[in-house]
């Protein structure tokens, strides 16, 4: 398993750690039921504070990706299609705030903005 | 549990007033403490270590009070200070035999091992060592008693930037132990950046802040924009500014900023710059 942490990036570095660690379990990176490495190991191997890796562990365990083991540790959940979908919702409506916050730099009107989006809807078709 | 608990401890000395201090740093974190000279670093942890006394307050390490069997509670805690006690002609080995008799949990093999990994020298006399060799026994001496806490008082100063790093990933190490706990004070930021799960500042005797590390770095950011620019934003956003005649650097609360400002991460030794000019 890879995590690469970027201390400029600006993203809280559990959130670096909840989406990475989230994409390889729904890209298959990290298998059904393996094990994951134990919260304070983590932290101490990326020299980050275990508060932050619990949190990142704490979400992914909420979102239902991981589940844990009281005394054992943290594995991964058995793939649910209703939570990927969820999961491109999210993503999608993250995109969409990222572009309503662009837009605001633009200076684009609400009209401008569906456009855009009509038009890439027709091209698609 | 937590490894030291301090609560509302007062010392006051003529010209220097410690108030009203509480500080808690659960069983298995890393708190750094953070002050400008005479802030009351090095107050606080005297009086941790029942070395001065204390007018009013409790402390409470590892379960017990300062008070009480202090000798024991020491034989659990290393400490190194900003300057490291020991007899000028002493060698290494000399040390060592010495420490032994002290310590009852004295643990050799760990001595051993960080005599060789910090590349000590064993057969020359204290008073011949580099400040960095100095700091660098003490350490040794500090982490090999079996000891739960560790208290550090500017244990980084003096080192090079390489053996800095060293050592700062031992402290890490130190801590992959849920039950071992570290109170480190230093005034090289950094390396507590790199290292703590929690951040305390003093100044002048009081806590400005004690929080979560990363918290307090996804709380406030920073913005560089112009004057005018830093007047629209929203009361209370702005933290403390710094203006030139060409533009406003400014510390900001990120939840209170609009989405379309651009915020810079900020790092711990800016805010706390920031917080204490805020206080004054």
């Amino acid at each position: 398993m890879n995590i690469l942490i970027d201390n400029k990036s600006g993203a809280p570095i559990y959130d670096q750690i909840y989406s990475q660690i989230k994409n390889q379990i729904i890209g298959g990176v990290l298998k059904e039921d393996e094990m994951l490495p134990s919260i304070r190991g983590l932290a101490k191997d990326l020299r980050i504070s275990f508060i932050t890796t619990k949190r990142a562990y704490e979400e992914l365990e909420k979102d239902g990706f991981i589940y844990t083991l009281p005394g054992k540790g943290c594995y991964v959940a058995p793939k649910n299609m209703e939570l990927l979908r969820e999961e491109n919702l999210k993503k999608i409506e993250n995109n969409i705030d990222e572009i309503v916050k662009l837009a605001a730099v633009c200076n684009l009107t609400k009209q401008d903005i569906i456009e855009m989006v009509n038009f890439s809807l027709e091209e698609q078709e | 549990m937590n490894a030291l608990e301090i609560k509302n401890l007062n010392k006051t000395y003529p010209d220097f007033k410690l108030d009203n201090l509480n500080l808690t740093l659960p069983s298995g974190c890393i708190m750094g403490l953070i002050g400008e000279n005479g802030a009351g670093k090095s107050t606080t942890v005297r009086l941790i270590l029942n070395m001065i006394r204390k007018d009013s307050g409790s402390i409470t390490i590892l379960g017990r009070s300062h008070e009480c069997k202090i000798e024991l509670t020491k034989e659990e805690v290393g400490v190194v200070m900003d300057e490291v006690g020991i007899p000028e002609c002493l060698t290494v080995k000399q040390v060592e035999k010495i420490m032994k008799n002290t310590f009852r949990s004295w643990d050799e093999n760990e001595f051993r091992r960080l005599i060789n990994k910090l590349s000590i020298p064993e057969n020359k006399q204290f008073k011949d060592f580099s400040r960095g060799m100095k700091m660098k026994l003490g350490t040794a001496i500090a982490m090999s008693h079996n000891s739960k806490l560790l208290i550090l008082d500017e244990a980084t100063s003096g080192l090079d930037p390489v053996v800095r790093d060293e050592v700062v990933e031992m402290f890490n190490d130190f801590t992959r132990d849920e039950n071992h706990s570290i109170l480190i004070s230093s005034h090289i930021v950094s390396d507590l950046e790199k290292l703590c799960d929690y951040i305390a500042f003093l100044h002048k005797g009081k806590l400005l802040l004690c929080e979560e590390k990363d918290k307090l770095l996804s709380e406030y950011g920073l913005i560089h924009c112009t004057a005018e620019a830093l007047q629209s934003l929203p009361e209370g956003a702005v933290r403390f500014k710094k203006e030139n005649p060409y533009g406003a650097k400014a510390m900001v609360l990120r939840s209170k900023v609009p989405a379309s400002i651009n915020i810079c991460p900020i790092s711990i030794e800016e805010l706390f710059v920031f917080m204490v000019k805020e206080a004054g």
